[in-house]
């Protein structure tokens, strides 16, 4: 079975707006037709000028973008037929939602009587069929966000752009808006490329995350993957929680490897981003795969560890150790029927898996 | 049990919320204060004596007592009697000795064109006169046994009047109270105000379609260059009015760099120069230029409010350049163009400096008549008249607006 040609691909793209500095290096990315694609980054990474090259707001500079094979550079935006929601919503105040939603239908000149089906329709799906006559300041933020959602889908594009859209909500409602973002793509089968700072938001609701950083993907993955396998420093730091530790790699057999800390201690790891013996690395382990009072022998890695905070947050007690030299190792100490009782002051045993501590680069 | 909040009966809670905030309200009042004596002192109560004026005038019924008396009782169109004479010289002995008759000649002759003389000229014999004066006045001018003379006595006589609105509307008052359309070759006023009319509505649309453009630039360009630009904008606002003008007049005149170019260029004979100035022609250009910041300002500010992303929406949605624009930001502007054009519109409705300067004959505006009866035909009741004729105008185009566009709707900045 041959593979699925990608909706839209981004060949060796470069941006730059003064001609000094280049927001985006050459990228490279192929989105799939039906998936939910990501671009997660923090301000300044260049996530945002790739959706509005993609939009046709901004021209790439260098490189071309492909939408359906078919390059875009030139295609004015009203040609490119791609749905967008913008980051405030841009819904047009002068209208009400249903002429919002009527006027993407309208300038493709269909008849009257199909754009009112059509509107009733999209209206229907963010379950605002009520609604049609009212003018957007009168809508609550979250209904806002619908609408600007419905009017993007409205029209039936093939892929629908979506640029921070739930920054201005709170956060429940902000919750409940992806997974209603997450369901609608699911029954429409439509391509999403969704920009985002929040990297939980990326989480939710995405089927790959890239993940930008300095006009650079840093890795392009499902978000268990992203998580669980970062596959360098930055990533593992920007996605979730995340404990370094620094050293220098000491020995490498294959997938493994022994990375030693200032201090001298011997940290059994998997060597991600490593190749030879005497490189820098950072360590990447997640809180949550810290074990406290593991049975000796039990885990390769363990070390003493002074509590220094106790934060009580419900379900889990995050807890500041003093470990290895730095004093902002974080573990997790699930809220369960058996959990460790620690106390601040106590000096304890950690430790952890060689497969959850990985050895990236410096 | 009842909370205490309960048992606040309304009045009481009304009290003390009024004795809370009358401190504050003092306190506003306070500040406002100088500001309202000020503006009371210099501005309103001058402007309502001044408006006041055009429906009162006591000049004739304060100088001539006895006759206005008379005259009050007199049908206005049997024969003048003794008694009406006679009330006529005595009062006119009196004038005389005041040296108030001028006035009393200059008032009757604005009803009864040409009978100035016949005050003064009288008026030097009048003590001199013996009864019957029904006899003896026609002796000594024969023009007073023209009961139109009378008539406009009568109407002279009345304090409050609705002869000056009248006027300024190219209508007539006649002796018994009834109001008749001026002598066509006398119907000027109405002329004077729809050319005014038709100057700020040509001014507006002007200033419209210039600073439209510019304000769009002025708000699209990244902050730098247009504010580089807006200083552009505000340098001739900060300049004279008076030296602006006259540089128009310096560029328009028959000698002036317009024409020597369009000569240099071969566009116009030498001896064909356009006439660009001291007509109409040079009123508009002149007042287009000078009004284009207060459309541009309001329009800016309006526009500077409107975020890029509508109109990308409007595109990603499929809308042409064309439709985005006019479909969607130009709705977003109305606001800006209606502040901007009511700001305009009422400046120059009123505008004196630049017609009087460049508007020669058929350039000149309302204004410039109520100025020349203030200061050359000192027929003030008539300039308050003309002047309130103009304000009903403006206030009613207010309300027009305000019932099409919305008050609400508009922004200044």
């Amino acid at each position: 079975m041959p593979a699925p040609k990608p909706l839209v691909q981004f060949k060796n793209v470069q941006k730059s707006y003064d001609g000094k500095i280049l927001v985006v290096k050459d990228l490279n990315l192929d989105v799939e037709t039906g998936e939910f694609l990501t671009m997660l980054g923090p301000s300044g990474s260049g996530k945002t000028t790739c959706l509005m090259m993609l939009a046709g707001f901004e021209p790439a500079t260098h490189g071309e973008i492909y939408l359906n094979e078919r390059p875009i550079n030139n295609v004015p935006p009203h040609k490119r037929g791609i749905g967008m929601v913008f980051q405030n919503y841009a819904l047009f105040p002068h209208m009400t939602v249903a002429e919002n939603l009527a006027f993407p239908l309208e300038v493709r000149k269909m008849s009257k009587s199909e754009r009112e089906q059509r509107v009733k329709r999209a209206l229907d799906m963010v379950q605002l069929g009520e609604f049609g006559n009212r003018r957007p300041a009168q809508l609550s933020g979250g209904q806002q966000q619908r609408v600007a959602v419905a009017r993007a889908l409205v029209f039936d594009p093939d892929l629908v752009l979506m640029d921070e859209p739930l920054g201005a909500l709170d956060k429940n409602l902000r919750e409940q808006m992806q997974y209603e973002i997450k369901h609608i793509h699911e029954n429409l089968g439509v391509t999403v490329v969704y920009v985002t700072h929040d990297q939980s938001e990326a989480l939710t609701m995405s089927n790959r995350i890239a993940v930008f950083n300095d006009g650079v993907i840093q890795q392009l993955a499902p978000p268990d993957a992203l998580y669980e396998r970062p596959e360098n420093a930055f990533v593992a730091q920007f996605i979730g929680e995340n404990n370094k530790l620094r050293g220098k790699v000491a020995d490498i057999d294959g997938d493994f490897c022994v990375v030693q800390t200032a201090e001298g201690a011997a940290v059994y790891a998997m060597a991600v981003n490593v190749s030879q013996r005497g490189e820098k690395s950072t360590l990447s382990l997640r809180p949550e795969r810290v074990v406290v009072n593991p049975e000796p022998g039990s885990v390769p890695n363990i070390f003493d560890a002074e509590v220094l905070e106790l934060i009580y947050l419900g379900d889990h007690i995050r807890t500041r150790v003093a470990l290895l030299g730095r004093d902002d190792f974080i573990i997790k100490v699930p809220n369960s029927a058996d959990h460790a009782f620690l106390a601040e002051g106590e000096v304890v045993s950690v430790g952890w898996l060689q497969q959850d501590c990985r050895a990236l680069d410096a | 049990m009842t909370s205490t909040a309960d048992v606040i009966d309304d009045k009481l809670l009304q009290k003390r919320l009024d004795k809370a905030m009358f401190n504050r309200r003092l306190r506003a009042f306070l500040l406002v204060l100088p500001i309202l004596l000020f503006l009371l002192v210099v501005f309103i109560i001058p402007i309502a004596y001044f408006l006041f004026q055009g429906i009162y005038d006591k000049t004739f019924s304060s100088i001539m007592p006895q006759t206005t008396e008379v005259l009050s009782e007199w049908d206005g169109t049997s024969e003048p009697t003794e008694e009406m004479f006679a009330a006529l010289a005595a009062d006119m002995v009196l004038a005389r000795e005041n040296k108030t008759i001028g006035k009393v000649a200059t008032r009757v002759n604005r009803d009864k064109p040409g009978s100035r003389s016949l005050f003064t000229s009288t008026a030097r014999k009048v003590s001199k006169l013996e009864a019957p004066f029904k006899e003896s006045l026609p002796d000594v001018k024969d023009k007073w046994n023209d009961i139109e003379v009378w008539q406009a006595m009568k109407t002279a006589s009345r304090k409050f009047t609705p002869g000056y609105y009248a006027a300024a509307l190219d209508l007539k008052l006649e002796s018994d109270g009834s109001i008749v359309r001026q002598d066509e070759k006398r119907r000027i006023h109405m002329i004077l105000m729809k050319r005014t009319l038709q100057i700020s509505f040509l001014v507006t649309v002007f200033c419209l379609m210039l600073g439209y453009p510019i304000a769009y630039l002025l708000a699209t360009l990244p902050a730098k260059t247009s504010n580089l630009l807006l200083i552009l904008v505000l340098l001739p606002f900060w300049t004279s009015i008076l030296v602006r003008t006259t540089a128009w007049i310096a560029m328009l005149q028959a000698q002036g760099v317009v024409n020597d170019l369009l000569v240099f260029f071969g566009i116009t004979a030498d001896d064909a120069r356009f006439s660009l100035i001291y007509n109409k022609l040079g009123t508009l250009i002149a007042m287009t230029h000078i009004l284009l910041p207060f459309m541009i300002l309001p329009l800016y500010s309006v526009m500077k409010g409107i975020p890029p992303s509508y109109v990308r929406a409007a595109k990603s949605l499929g809308a042409t350049n064309w439709t985005a624009f006019w479909r969607i930001y130009a709705p977003q502007t109305i606001p800006g163009v209606g502040a901007g054009a009511i700001l305009v519109f009422i400046v120059a409705i009123g505008y004196y400096i630049t017609p009087a300067l460049v508007g020669g004959q058929e350039g000149t505006m309302i204004s410039n008549t109520i100025d020349g009866h203030m200061r050359q035909s000192l027929n003030w009741n008539l300039a308050a008249a003309l002047a309130g004729v103009l304000m009903i105008v403006v206030l009613s185009l207010y309300w027009l607006y305000d019932r099409i566009v919305g008050i609400d709707n508009m922004k200044l900045g």
